[in-house]
């Protein structure tokens, strides 16, 4: 593989590893306040179909992304309804709320549509675009660092930087703020939050809205800016993959940085059945079927901790139930 | 929280819950410009009014029995398995091999050979998910999605590769041998005079009917059953009463994932005749919501899944003589799920006031 | 006594010199069916010690919920400083100048000491000013009230005693003025005991009014001002402690004259049953949990182990049951026959097919599955014995359905219902159907985890009995129980663990509290009282 293909790959990685990281990041806040969210899926697909939409019809991709956050928004309340107000089941919770989500995005995308359960194209202003930083032309020249900054630094849509800046400011938040300790706290032991006299529901509301902004920036991302619409199911199993990511970066931010360009990466590659072939031995080629279930296949060994234990926060997935 | 009797618990809540679904159901079709009442209209008619309707309530039926039962088996063992769409997809590999490889004599031959394929690669396909819980403690519920993903990637390599014969377009297996062809209810003595020939249902409605016999006795019956329920309730003291955890993930999932794959014998074997990409079309999860709709008891399942065979097959008609898009079973499936299995507390405190007057049993004192 | 009449209240709110510190005047609160706390009514005067005795059950830990917030209360009113004040949550607890150690500590085990004493009292959205302020402020309660913790450590890897002393330096850096402490003591050794009544008294010394809930009435003789006392849900008395003795407080929290001692002859020890030699476990974390235990135990005789929890004696009767977490290494014999530590063939039922039977310490999560019914629980452990199948495939349920109403009966498990969940059962009740089971069974050596926490008064006799019973026929008994009254009155022999280690074996007659506490602290194996 020569460097302008990796230089190609990488950019790709970038921008396929977007949604995860936002996703990733988005189930951060979330299960480190105690709430575990198999539903990133459903709040994605949801930000989509919604931004896709509204983008189609307003022409604007700051008003879809708008529509987006607050599609997502509305199943994060549902989540937290029934996780910490009825002190529900999460797993089933989120599990309900991806298909309540695919069901709910076909059918209100071909109604509104009537294109097979699509949104129309976007394009123009309806579209996130690529944003050109400064010096990304007369620097390309520059050996090695240059095409790196032109071509994979440089020329992502504003949502990237976006999820990008969005990683210092979780680590910030979370270790530097009155919030973030709150926050961590009360994913490790609610009681101690509840008897300091903070609301340990007000903490998980917001923590879990503060998942639907993130999963809803993600769902508008790749409606707005990766695609040029939305298409069925088209997050297809990206918010598992994110939560695959959290465990791997053992719930840290900076971590769930690499981990979802790794996965990010095995997607590009995916994508790139030449160099595949180029880079397998001999005769033997690798299956596209194989490509399309290698990040599942990762996500699976990444689970099995053989890459890296991890201790997820004590109070995950327990409802808080006040006693003494 | 106060307490209900425990008929209202097992009855009234999984109907409130599935008013609740069907409420906000009807205002989605409402909001879309659609007619709800005219929408019932044609799913009770489709599914319920005639015996060819009936045929394919029937058939959705089976399939859901199966999955149902699936989910549930690992419920008790406080497994949650979302794997049923992928475990019944290699179940379909599994059927699809075994009556592939030979020419069976009789078609209750083939139908034994084909469920015990079925039920092994089923099987097969649950545990390594139930064997990375035991042992590596890593989630089931994601390793379980993430096996879906990787089923479905499978089959079609498989379907596109090596199984297609040679000469055919669509990525599928062979035709199966007529001599392993399952009688319809159109072709069984006495039933026949009911239904049409070209129902999809089949003998496999009583295998799944048998299953969930099958299924009672080894939860309530059997040692395996008690220490499943026991380590379901409670790790630590299954531990302490020599109950051995890894034993049991595995085994309930093992069980659990034979049940999944056992449906490909209706949907494969009994109706496609021949294996197809994405079989089971979605089955596995509605097992979710007919497992946690019937209370994970067979009985229950039983019942739940008749009711999702109505809908699956009236959405079918709906989606085929109303401007409704057939996607609305996907969210009244969903909203199911999230009704009976994650607000189900909501629902109970909905009911609380109505049992008020009644006199209550003594409730779990304090300290 | 305290007195809820009307007069009673109108006499109270006469002017008095200072206020008390807390009045509560007739406060209720029930849990649907159950009374926790009926009409209560009690007056602490300010800078004193004031005790709340009574048994498990008795209403103690709801009153202190009010208190703090935790519940809100059906009636009744709660005056502070001789104010009026409404406790809704905890936020307004601590506004009103209360803090509450809790028995089971509410700190965040990964953060450090400051985190913990800062979380919910920060100044500002941002960390760094809180954490600074927060350490000057802990420098001078530590100096003011040996009150030492280090601020960095993590709380994970602090100990107990020190676990609670953040607790309340959380309490005073949030400026209470008045402190309650729950059971404070349960999971303290002597030594750590003592240290925290000084504490206390330096508090006290302060002006700070300090409300201290037990059920051990040696703390209250030796602490308390003043002491009232709880009973099934109701305030029974108010005394001075200086005018009152252990006897009477105990006759008041139970009321009626408790039996103190089992009645019980001398033991006639046998063959020897059970021998563990050079036992070591260690733990997940590398932590090592037993550290070289040998004990030896003859049939009929019945050896206690005492010491403060969290010593290593769960981990011996997990290793002796069949279930050890961890590495571990040494020799167990029982009856001359060497069986393996752990591993395979140590397994819960391999130890019963060769008679240990077993009542853990924790019947919630070990003992009992809450959501099965009472027959189901009865065959738990057993569910493979050969009198409970009907042939090779399936269970015999009508057969532990009869065997399970003939062990209700004979251990008066109330109400004497097969098919209630073990949920619905009391502790005590409870208890006995874990009892019934495993004693039933004749085994030759029976291992017994706190017999009588959370049970009833009377059921704790009953229990005595059948374990004495049990010894008389000739099983060997190894118990384990943290209250040294159950451990000098049940025992034949008496081993002190500590540390994982077992520091020295006395005779009942021969040793005392004193001695035993000694030794449960982990001071020297001198042999004789000091």
């Amino acid at each position: 593989m020569d460097y302008t293909t990796l230089i190609e790959i990488l950019g790709s990685t970038l921008r396929l590893g977007t949604p995860l990281l936002l996703a990733c990041i988005a189930g951060l806040y979330s299960e480190r306040a105690g709430i575990f969210d198999i539903g990133l899926e459903g709040k994605m697909l949801m930000a989509a179909m919604a931004s896709g939409a509204v983008a189609a019809l307003s022409g604007s991709a700051w008003i879809g992304l708008a529509a987006g956050i607050t599609a997502s928004l509305l199943f994060a309340a549902i989540h937290g309804l029934a996780s910490i107000t009825f002190r529900g089941n999460q797993l089933i919770s989120g599990v309900a709320l991806n298909f309540v989500a695919s069901g709910a995005t076909i059918l209100i995308a071909q109604t509104a549509f009537g294109q097979g359960g699509r949104t129309p194209p976007l394009d123009g202003a309806a579209r996130f675009q690529a944003i050109t930083l400064p010096f990304a032309e007369a620097l390309s020249g520059v050996p090695f660092l240059g095409p790196f900054y032109a071509k994979v630094i440089s020329g992502q849509s504003l949502l990237v930087y976006l999820a990008l800046a969005i990683v210092p400011a979780t680590w910030w938040l979370l270790y530097r703020t009155r919030f973030g300790l709150r926050l961590r706290a009360v994913g490790e032991n609610p009681e101690s939050v509840d008897t300091a006299g903070v609301s340990v529901i007000r903490l998980r509301y917001t923590a879990v809205a503060l998942t639907g902004v993130l999963c809803g920036i993600a769902g508008a991302y790749m409606a707005t800016s990766l695609q040029a619409g939305f298409g069925r199911e088209m997050t297809a199993g990206r918010g598992y993959i994110a939560l695959a990511a959290l465990i791997f970066a053992k719930w840290r931010p900076w971590q769930a940085l690499w981990a979802t360009m790794l996965f990010g990466f095995l997607q590009a590659l995916a994508l790139r059945p030449d160099v595949i072939e180029a880079m397998s031995p001999g005769s033997l080629t690798i299956p596209v079927s194989f490509l399309d279930a290698l990040p599942y296949l990762l996500t699976v060994i990444v689970l099995a901790g053989f890459v890296g234990r991890a201790i997820p926060p004590r109070a995950g997935g327990q409802p808080y139930v006040k006693e003494r | 929280m106060e307490k209900l009797p425990a008929w209202a618990d097992l009855v009234l809540v999984p109907l409130i819950s599935l008013a609740l679904a069907a409420l906000i159901s009807a205002l989605v079709v409402l909001g879309i410009g659609g007619d709800p009442i005219e929408a019932v209209s044609v799913m009770v008619k489709g599914a319920l009014g005639s015996a060819y309707g009936w045929g394919y309530t029937l058939y959705y039926t089976t399939s859901f029995i199966f999955t149902g039962l699936a989910v549930t088996v690992a419920y008790h063992a406080s497994q949650f398995n979302i794997g049923g769409e992928g475990q019944a997809q290699l179940g379909g590999l599994g059927v699809a091999l075994v009556l592939l490889a030979v020419d069976w004599p009789h078609w209750s031959v083939a139908l034994l050979a084909a469920s015990l394929g079925a039920a092994a690669f089923g099987a097969a396909w649950a545990a390594i998910p139930a064997w990375l819980q035991a042992k590596r403690g890593s989630h089931i519920v994601i390793t379980t999605i993430m096996f879906n993903y990787i089923a479905a990637a499978l089959i079609v390599y498989l379907l596109v590769e090596v199984l297609r014969p040679v000469g055919q377009m669509d990525p599928a297996t062979a035709h199966f041998p007529a001599s392993a062809h399952l009688p319809s209810f159109g072709e069984i003595p006495g039933l026949s005079l009911v239904f049409s020939k070209q129902v999809p249902v089949n003998v496999s409605f009583f295998l799944s009917i048998a299953a969930c016999f099958a299924v009672w006795v080894l939860l309530w019956r059997t040692r395996l059953g008690y220490e499943i329920r026991a380590f379901g309730k409670s790790e630590t003291a299954a531990v302490y009463a020599g109950i051995s955890p890894t034993r049991v993930i595995v085994v309930s999932m093992l069980i659990s994932g034979a049940l999944a794959g056992l449906m490909a014998v209706n949907n494969v074997m009994g109706e496609s005749e021949r294996l197809l990409q994405n079989a089971s079309e979605g089955a596995g999860f509605i097992g979710i919501a007919v497992a946690l709709m019937g209370r994970n008891h067979p009985l229950g399942v039983f019942l739940a899944a008749l009711l999702f065979g109505f809908l699956y097959q009236g959405g079918a008609e709906m989606g085929l003589w109303t401007t409704i898009p057939i996607e609305l079973r996907t969210l009244l499936q969903g909203l199911v799920i999230l009704f009976t299995g994650a607000l189900d507390t909501m629902v109970r405190m909905m009911l609380v006031p109505l049992f008020r007057a009644a006199p209550m049993k003594r409730i779990g004192g304090a300290a | 006594m305290a007195s809820a009449t009307e007069t009673g209240r109108q006499a109270t709110a006469a002017p008095a010199p200072r206020p008390p510190a807390i009045e509560l005047r007739g406060i209720s609160k029930s849990f649907g069916a159950v009374q926790a706390n009926k009409d209560i009514s009690i007056r602490v005067r300010p800078g004193t010690i004031h005790g709340i005795v009574g048994e498990n059950g008795a209403g103690k830990s709801t009153l202190m919920s009010i208190l703090y917030g935790f519940y809100r209360a059906d009636a009744g009113e709660i005056l502070i400083d001789g104010r009026p004040t409404v406790i809704p949550d905890s936020q307004s607890a601590i506004r009103a100048g209360i803090g509450m150690v809790f028995q089971h500590f509410k700190l965040v085990p990964n953060f450090s000491v400051l985190e913990n004493v800062i979380l919910g009292a920060e100044d500002g959205a941002l960390l760094r000013p809180s954490l600074a302020k927060a350490r000057k402020t802990l420098a001078d309660l530590a100096r003011d009230y040996e009150l030492d913790v280090d601020p960095d450590a993590l709380v994970e890897e602090l100990s107990v005693g020190h676990q609670q002393r953040v607790e309340i330096l959380k309490a005073l850096y949030r400026h209470a003025d008045i402190l309650i402490l729950d059971e404070p003591t349960g999971v303290l050794t002597p030594d750590e005991a003592d240290h925290l009544f000084r504490i206390l008294r330096g508090l006290k010394a302060q002006g700070k009014t300090i409300l201290l809930i037990t059920h051990k009435l040696r703390e209250i003789m030796e602490i308390t001002d003043e002491v009232s006392v709880m009973r099934r849900g109701e305030m029974v008395a108010t005394v001075t402690t200086a005018d009152t003795s252990p006897e009477q407080l105990a006759e008041l929290m139970v009321g009626r004259k408790v039996l103190l001692h089992v009645p019980k002859g001398p033991a006639n020890p046998g063959r020897e049953v059970l021998r563990v030699s050079d036992l070591h476990v260690t733990d997940a974390l590398g932590v090592e949990r037993l550290k070289g235990i040998n004990l030896t135990i003859r049939a009929g005789e019945i050896l206690g182990i005492a010491g403060v929890a969290g010593n290593g004696q769960s981990e011996l009767l997990q290793v002796l049951g069949g279930f050890a977490k961890g590495t571990v290494s040494g020799m167990i014999a029982v009856e001359g026959a060497q069986i393996p530590a752990a591993g395979k063939g140590a397994t819960g039922q391999t130890r019963r097919q060769i008679g240990i039977s077993h009542v853990p310490e924790d019947r919630h999560h070990l003992g009992l599955i809450l959501d099965f019914a009472a027959w189901e629980n009865i065959a738990f452990g057993y569910h493979s014995a050969p009198e409970y199948q009907a042939n090779a495939l399936f269970m015999d349920n009508d057969a532990i359905l009869r065997d399970t109403e003939g062990k209700m009966d004979r251990f008066d498990v109330r109400p004497p219902d097969p098919s209630l969940p073990a949920k619905s059962f009391s502790g005590g009740n409870q208890q006995k159907i874990v009892l019934a089971r495993e004693i039933e069974r004749n085994p030759v050596l029976l291992l017994v985890g706190q017999p009588t926490r959370g049970v009833d008064i009377g059921a704790i006799e009953f229990i005595h009995r059948r374990i004495v019973e049990l010894r008389d026929a000739g099983a060997a008994v190894l118990l384990v129980s943290v209250e040294l009254d159950e451990i000098l009155s049940l025992s034949d022999r008496i081993a002190v663990m500590f540390d994982g280690q077992i520091m020295g074996e006395r005779l009942p007659a021969e040793t005392n509290e004193r001695e035993l506490g000694l030794l449960m602290a982990g001071v020297a194996r001198t042999a004789g009282a000091a």
